[in-house]
């Protein structure tokens, strides 16, 4: 906290502080404003009389049933929640194991190996599709939940590896070879010991591959063609926007109900999220 | 129970020969303490018994097997570290019962030896918290009761007492002293506190630069030190040293040098007359100078500066300077001397260290 007299309080923490949530929470009013307003206010010309950008007096759930009733849009969300789903478990999967390995195996090339995963994770998506997408078709995956499944780990795998790694090099190694000398093998010592203690770790990484997997947008939009296999990200804008016309109730309104997942993920494990970033174990 | 046996075992870590030709008969209920500065490869030696670190090359026994490849698990050991190595996220309990669930004890067996161990450290009450819930002496205890439920053949200690306070390090050094003298468990205990070493140990390996450097009886090892850096390294404060020339003298051997002038006794003469003419290191420990008296032959005492005067309450301290040397005194705690005074101090003639300058083995 900043000492001091009161105006320093006010200066240097609560208008900044009242600044930056304004600043991050604008967004959301807008979309939830938008979602509820109906199409009369939202196309009225700026310069109208009653024209008041900011607020409603006639809310409305017109959009929302639009975008339950006339779009595809659960199976939007139920595609969204299985592909982020499945492909964040193989990622975790991986990631365990790999960052486990990274920190604790002493084999050669290791450190190499580490910085490599790392800089798979910097190659940009927008450069990745291209080759990606000779792979999917290859394959015969277009148009179906597995290519983005099979692909996202591509750069979910990297992440939660690097992740894991840290995490894994932050416990104390005794705690291993004290399980192993009391009789758990090195598989063993990892599943009752390591893995336990680093829970936090593990929630970090599955939350932060999941809201990567449930935003994405670029590989949705190429490897997926047909509406009834789209991801939310890339149903609403494609299906609600047609040619230059925005759909702009539920387009908000598809939005908010896709966030409100992720919006739950984090506040269920907020508090394990945080200690994975912040903290290891004390002895 | 078992004894501990090393044949010629090395380590090397790429560029670094960690260990050196170590040999070693640890006998079955010993308590064996090694003790060096750090880095002298007494953790990794231990580590190589516990089969945390691979052997480069030697044998490691413990009972009859050899254990060289075996897995940590399979040599019947159990281990103390540093940090305690409790497990966090489990109860007292089971961080005990841990080693017990994993051989496949049942459960009636585990929760006999855990409530056995629990009572012989007095932390039956503590059974059911977490680690991070307990003190410091507290988490040593559990870790120390980890290890005795598995009635193991050898318990493997590395400095386990040195996240401690001094006030409970003390304590727990008695209490390890007791245990090991109540279980009978053979115990190879890993310290840089030769305070350590020398109390808890039935015998000391004294190692530097991953050589054994003495191996024996905590006062056989502090009366008759075999070379100049086990003289130095045992004992608190620690042994003076001078350098002196041999000199031949009324049929008699003498050591000089700008400060000191003292008769060598007849014992010894043998082993240094070899030296006359020559240099030698000469050694003595604080305590066995005192304030001399008029009675005490001038060539067995000496004149010095009084520097510093450090009163313990149980001795004093004096730092003096003799000729171009410092020593340490350790004298009774109200001896009269004041900062640049100057002193008259005798030697016990029946404790004074000769060593080869060159060699550094004692003469």
């Amino acid at each position: 906290m900043i000492e001091g007299a009161v105006w320093r309080k006010w200066v240097f923490f609560y208008i900044p502080l009242a600044a930056f949530v304004f600043l991050l929470l604008f967004p959301f009013y807008w979309m939830i404003i938008t979602a509820v307003r109906p199409d009369a206010e939202l196309y009225r010309p700026w310069n109208a009389p009653n024209y008041a950008p900011f607020w409603t007096a006639n809310p409305t759930l017109e959009h929302i049933r639009y975008l339950l009733e006339e779009t595809l849009f659960s199976t939007w969300m139920l595609n969204t929640m299985i592909i982020a789903l499945v492909s964040t478990l193989i990622s975790l999967v991986c990631g365990v194991f790999a960052g486990y390995a990274l920190a604790r195996l002493n084999f050669p090339f290791a450190g190499g190996l580490g910085t490599g995963i790392f800089v798979t994770y910097l190659v940009p998506q927008t450069l990745l599709f291209i080759p990606l997408s000779d792979i999917v078709r290859n394959f015969r995956l277009g148009d179906t939940p597995w290519a983005l499944i099979l692909t996202y780990p591509t750069f979910l795998i990297p992440f939660c590896t690097w992740l894991m790694m840290g995490y894994f090099k932050a416990i104390p190694k005794e705690l291993e070879e004290c399980a192993r000398i009391d009789g758990a093998s090195r598989f063993k010592a990892m599943l009752y010991i390591i893995l336990p203690i680093a829970v936090p770790g593990i929630l970090s990484a599955g939350i932060f591959a999941f809201t990567l997997s449930w935003n994405e947008f670029i590989y949705a939009l190429v490897f997926l063609s047909s509406p009834e296999q789209k991801t939310v990200p890339v149903g609403v804008t494609s299906e609600l926007i047609r040619g230059d016309v925005f759909f702009w109730g539920p387009l908000m309104a598809g939005a908010l109900l896709g966030s409100i997942p992720v919006a739950l993920v984090y506040s269920f494990f907020v508090e394990h999220y945080v200690a994975g970033l912040t903290g290891s174990v004390k002895g | 129970m078992a004894q501990v046996v090393i044949r010629n075992l090395n380590k090397k870590f790429d560029e670094v020969h960690a260990v050196k030709d170590v040999n070693l008969d640890i006998r079955d209920k010993e308590f064996m303490v090694f003790v060096g500065p750090s880095g002298c490869g007494k953790t990794t030696t231990l580590r190589m018994i516990a089969g945390l670190e691979s052997v480069t090359s030697g044998q490691i026994l413990i009972g009859e097997r050899v254990v060289n490849d075996l897995p940590p698990m399979d040599r019947d050991i159990a281990m103390v570290f540093q940090n305690y190595a409790l497990y966090p996220h489990m109860s007292v309990y089971d961080n005990m019962a841990f080693g017990l669930k994993m051989r496949k004890f049942d459960r009636e067996e585990i929760r006999r030896r855990v409530h056995e161990a629990a009572d012989i450290l007095g932390i039956r009450d503590y059974l059911h918290r977490k680690p991070r819930q307990l003190s410091g002496g507290q988490r040593q205890r559990v870790a120390l009761g980890r290890a005795i439920v598995r009635h193991p053949q050898v318990f493997l200690f590395d400095e386990p007492l040195s996240n401690l306070d001094a006030k409970l390090r003390v304590q727990m050094r008695v209490e390890l002293k007791k245990l090991h003298e109540r279980l009978g468990t053979t115990a190879v205990y890993v310290t840089h506190d030769q305070v350590e070493a020398m109390t808890l140990g039935d015998r000391v390996v004294v190692m530097r630069d991953g050589v054994v450097q003495q191996v024996g009886e905590p006062l056989e090892l502090y009366n008759r030190p075999a070379n100049l850096f086990v003289a130095g390294f045992l004992g608190s404060p620690a042994m003076n040293f001078s350098r002196v020339r041999v000199a031949a003298a009324n049929g008699g051997l003498r050591i000089e040098n700008e400060g000191l002038r003292l008769a060598v006794p007849p014992p010894l003469a043998g082993r240094v007359g070899r030296y006359v003419g020559r240099e030698l290191t000469f050694g003595i420990r604080p305590e066995d100078l005192r304030i001399a008296t008029e009675a005490d032959p001038r060539d067995l005492s000496f004149e010095a500066v009084v520097e510093v005067v450090e009163r313990l309450g149980s001795e004093t301290l004096l730092d003096l300077s003799v000729g171009a040397d410092t020593m340490v005194a350790a004298v009774e705690p109200d001896a009269p001397a004041r900062v640049r005074g100057r002193l008259r101090l005798a030697v016990n003639p029946e404790r004074m260290h000769f060593f080869d300058p060159a060699t550094e083995t004692a003469v």
